[in-house]
């Protein structure tokens, strides 16, 4: 076997030493275009699992590595004049020159080839190999030159970045946010061995504009940020290394390998410089590109099959945890309004790898300080290091007006769709009676509807004719019995009216006795499905005055809070998506003109609702469709209804138009309800299956949201009843 | 969780006796369903009339497709077929359907690839109201006809299980990757504010024993040879020992599967009475 590496990094030559270990009778040469000492960046850094994987690789090398490197567990955040540290993170970091100049004499060791100050500028120069690796880099000839093969894709960040070092040695992974004149500076600073330290400094394009380091030499940058990070340098000067302003390119290849040629390192992957994993992912490819020739031996194919069904999953999970976290750092002054703890919580936790409890198993102590503030904070009590017992956040209390949520979960009912005339049946009674009893500080009706014809389902509940006052009544005390707070929905079909109950489907028409629709505009919602009638003056004062007519209902029922359900494409939401709104009065057009009958009801019910009673809006915060809502778009809406006395909104997504391109997952609804919440600095309820208190710990300690709605728990085989009856345990 | 067991029905050169004769087996053991998959470009069965076949000598197992390819069919057959089955069966059938991806089915049956999303949507769309129109017939032996179920990964397939059907059929895996999916499944049913959790059904492949389990890796990588790399990674998936299986059922019933279902990879009746003394063991 011949076996050609091009690309003498890390990646490279790991991958050389790996594959002539355990094939010395191979042919491996690795050709690099730089001279063996050069090198361009400062330090590289390993978590202590990338190490153990070192080790079971190659002992020897590991172990000249664990000489040669300094270990912290450390993460330091200077942030609002506080420095905040959080422990249990173990890190290795080594200077790259040390890592590259032992990993070419463990290559020389084992007869590896070594080829300096060799470029390859075509890839016909490469005939007669069975084997090429390329470990080119970023910007990999190799990858180009099979573009069509690899089908490689590169994502450009926003941040502008640049590589300094300093001889101050630092103890932690160092984190200082700095403002200025001209705006935010971050710096990722980290130790690379005992006598120096890299230090990354970065800032959104327009500080960096305002701060001239468009058309500043090198040295001015070094000027500059020396400036900016005065506080942090403590006199020591930073220095430079081809130390030019970069945009981080997100590279990701369809595939990593075409016919006996293979990407591995920064030509397959990249991801964002602010999770810090390039090196570590070049070489772990190198340990699983080795392992799979062992497996195969000179089958290349296979081998090459095997190692990218191997590393892709890995290598996905890191770029998706990699886009969290690039979205924080390009994002930061949605977070300045945070207070240092919570600041620093968001930061550990940003790219959605560290929960709360993973936090607290890595750190105890930083994660009971976590408690302490929140509890603090969100009861007014400034006992500041004085508290010695604190909940976790989802124990913490939530104060709305005079409703005090005694924690920060609620939990929400399911339409029955078996109501006679608005009326709630048995089932509906008997699920909410669970309901109150789960623990849970706030029990959510499903959108009541506030007129027959503004019903979903034929067997929808309401709050419509006067005899619902007196059925609510009986439910809400149940609740409170229970001490649980209940809040209505209050919704208006609008143009997804007159519909099958959900167990049978979503928007699945009713086969007889439907009733006319309404709408913002004349779409239906189904292709074939029946047309709404655009409303006209008179339609919107009838369903204003019914808006406000059920919230004085709900009132006397005794319920605790009202949300008004603007979301998910139904009568108000249709107004405000401009998929949904075509008018050309003053109705339509603009955002501003799709808001005004919205804040009409809004205004009118937050009139009629009592001032001690908090008011919540569901918003949707994105259509998932083309041309629809966007994010921005509802902090723009949630910031002009706080003026008008909304408390807090609910974030949904989704269903305004049937063709949507939803993405479900894991607290999918969270990052929505995140960026609108700290937008427009607002309180914000999530759902989105959320099921653990993890979950919601984690959400609320981080600010993503106040409120969580979780869900029910599913029952498994941890779960028995024992001595009775068999029961169905799932 | 109940198990039930794939028919041979997609394996190359089985004759139709050893079909009839698994199903009528299957209904004497401890399975809860029988099901087929779906393929014209190879030696296989047409699955809804493979499972008519089963449902002339089963009373008790639910029929199931996990999953017929819909946009192969046009919608009209789709549903007649379907209704077929279901009245022939006393209204066992389950009806798993997805887009698939095997290109060269959609090259045979003249059908768009690229389109098979937004057909897959409209026949979703129309599926109903043709069996309740009774414009198809035969007439429906159940209210709403048979159950649905949608397979699929991305996020329109989790999307179309919550607005139209009756739950999520995964394509199989190992326990791990078929609980993120049911979390993608369930996460979309409540968004949809479906009523309760939706059914979510995971398959798997068996050949017990060592001469079974060679031959049915050779079949796997054939049969899944078109997803070239792929063929290899679910062949080594297969499962070829009692503790393989109870393993593999183990980790499902964790992840919160209603119905699993296991696939044999060779035709033997033995197969059978072996699957079901690993399911016995759980």
């Amino acid at each position: 076997m011949k076996a050609l590496i091009i690309g003498g990094g890390p990646g490279g030559l790991y991958a050389a030493l790996l594959l002539k270990k355990t094939h010395p009778v191979w042919d491996v040469t690795v050709v690099e275009r730089n001279p063996p000492d050069a090198t361009y960046g400062w330090g590289v850094v390993f978590s202590d699992r990338t190490l153990s994987s070192f080790r079971e690789a190659d002992y020897p090398s590991y172990r000249e590595i664990t000489n040669r490197f300094v270990i912290w567990d450390t993460i330091e955040v200077r942030y609002g004049g506080e420095a905040i540290r959080c422990g249990g993170n173990v890190f290795a970091g080594i200077s790259r020159k040390v890592l590259l100049l032992l990993l070419q004499e463990r290559c020389k060791h084992f007869g590896v080839r070594l080829k300096f100050l060799t470029e390859v500028r075509d890839l016909s120069e490469c005939k007669g190999y069975d084997l090429i690796i390329a470990a080119d880099g970023l910007n990999s000839i190799v990858r180009k030159a099979h573009a069509a093969h690899f089908k490689p894709a590169l994502v450009l960040g926003k941040s502008k970045y640049t590589w300094l070092g300093t001889r101050k040695v630092f103890d932690a992974f160092t984190f200082p946010f700095r403002r200025n004149e001209h705006g935010l500076f971050q710096a990722h600073i980290y130790p690379n061995d005992g006598t120096a330290s890299t230090f990354i400094v970065q800032c959104d394009p327009e500080t960096w504009q305002r701060a001239g380091l468009d058309h500043a030499t090198e040295a001015e940058t070094v000027a500059y940020c020396e400036r900016v990070f005065a506080e942090d340098l403590g006199g020591e000067p930073l220095l430079s290394n081809k130390s030019d302003w970069i945009t981080f390119a997100t590279v990701s290849n369809r595939n990593w390998w075409y016919q006996n040629i293979v990407l591995i390192g920064d030509s397959a992957h990249t991801a964002d410089f602010t999770i810090g994993s390039g090196t570590k992912m070049a070489m772990e490819d190198s340990i699983a590109l080795a392992a799979a020739f062992e497996r195969y031996g000179d089958n290349v194919k296979a081998a090459l099959n095997d190692f990218e069904l191997e590393r892709r999953p890995v290598v996905d999970s890191l770029q998706r945890a990699a886009a969290e976290s690039n979205r924080y750092f390009e994002n930061t002054p949605r977070y300045e309004h945070f207070e240092p703890m919570q600041f620093v919580y968001y930061l550990l936790t940003r790219s959605g790898r560290i929960s709360y409890d993973e936090l607290r198993r890595r750190d105890p102590s930083f994660v009971d300080a976590t408690d302490r503030w929140f509890f603090e904070k969100t009861t007014g009590i400034a006992t500041r290091n004085q508290r010695v017992v604190a909940p976790p956040p989802m124990l913490a209390p939530l104060g709305l007006r005079a409703v005090k949520l005694q924690n920060r979960v609620a939990v929400s009912c399911s339409a029955t769709c078996q109501a006679r005339d608005g009326i709630p049946d048995e089932a509906y009674t008997a699920d909410l009676g669970n309901l109150a009893l789960s623990g849970a500080s706030l029990v959510l009706t499903e959108p009541l509807a506030i007129a027959p014809e503004g019903r979903i389902t034929p067997g929808d509940n309401g709050l419509y004719r006067p005899e619902h006052v007196a059925t609510w009544s009986r439910l809400t005390a149940l609740v409170h019995d229970s001490g649980a707070f209940i809040a209505a929905r209050l919704g208006h079909a609008g143009r997804r009216g007159a519909t099958r109950p959900r167990n049978e489907g979503l928007d699945l028409p009713v086969l007889k006795g439907g009733w006319p629709l309404l709408s913002a505009s004349a779409i239906p919602y189904l292709p074939n499905g029946p047309c709404p009638r655009e409303m006209d003056r008179a339609d919107m004062d009838r369903a204003r005055d019914q808006h406000v007519r059920a919230s004085q209902m709900a009132n006397e029922a005794g319920f605790d809070m009202l949300e008004l359900y603007f979301a998910h494409g139904y009568l108000i939401g249709s107004f405000i998506s401009p998929l949904t709104n075509l008018r050309r009065d003053s109705y339509g057009g603009s955002l501003e003109n799709r808001l005004s009958y919205p804040l009409e009801i809004l205004e009118a019910v937050r009139a009629a609702w009592p001032k001690t009673k908090p008011l919540c809006v569901a918003l949707t915060a994105t259509d998932w469709a083309r041309g629809g809502l966007e994010p921005g778009d509802a902090s723009l809406i949630a910031r002009i209804m706080k003026e008008r006395g909304v408390d807090l909104f609910e974030v949904a997504a989704g269903q305004t138009v049937l063709e949507s391109q939803p993405v479900y997952g894991p607290c999918f609804l969270a990052t929505l309800s995140d960026q609108l919440r700290n937008e427009a600095r607002i309180l914000t309820m999530t759902g989105g299956n959320i099921t653990s208190s993890d979950q919601v710990n984690n959400i609320v300690a981080a600010g993503r949201a106040d409120l969580c709605v979780m869900e029910p728990p599913r029952l498994n085989t941890h779960y028995r009843i024992i001595g009775g009856a068999t029961g169905n345990t799932d | 969780m109940r198990v039930g067991i794939g028919l041979p029905s997609t394996i190359a050169g089985v004759n139709g006796h050893t079909i009839i004769e698994w199903a009528r087996r299957a209904e004497e053991r401890p399975f809860t369903s029988l099901a087929v998959i779906d393929r014209y470009v190879y030696d296989s069965y047409e699955p809804f009339v493979a499972l008519a076949a089963a449902a002339a000598v089963t009373t008790r197992l639910r029929l199931a497709t996990t999953i017929v390819a819909g946009p192969l069919r046009n919608a009209a057959l789709l549903a007649k077929s379907a209704a077929s089955v279901d009245a022939l069966s006393a209204g066992r059938l389950v009806l798993g359907l997805a887009v698939g991806a095997r290109e060269d089915d959609y090259r045979v049956a003249n059908v768009d690839y690229h389109r098979r999303g937004k057909i897959l949507n409209d026949q979703l769309a129309t599926l109903r109201s043709l069996w309740e129109s009774g414009a198809i017939g035969p007439r429906l032996v159940r209210p709403r006809g048979p159950e649905i179920l949608i397979g699929g990964l991305s996020d329109q397939a989790f999307s179309r299980a919550a607005r139209y059907a009756d739950g999520y059929v995964h394509g199989g895996g190992p326990p791990r990757a078929f609980a993120r999916a049911a979390d993608r499944a369930r996460a979309a049913w409540r968004d949809a504010g479906r009523p309760g959790l939706p059914q979510i059904w995971g398959q798997g492949y068996f050949a017990l024993g060592e001469e079974a389990a060679a031959k049915g890796a050779a079949y796997l990588k054939d049969y899944y040879a078109f997803t070239g790399p792929f063929a290899e990674q679910i062949a080594a998936g297969l499962l070829t020992t009692t503790q393989g299986v109870v393993q593999y059922l183990r980790g499902y019933q964790d992840a919160g599967c209603t119905e699993l279902v296991l696939f044999p990879g060779v035709a033997e009746p033995d197969q059978l009475d072996r699957l079901a003394e690993a399911v016995a063991a759980l």
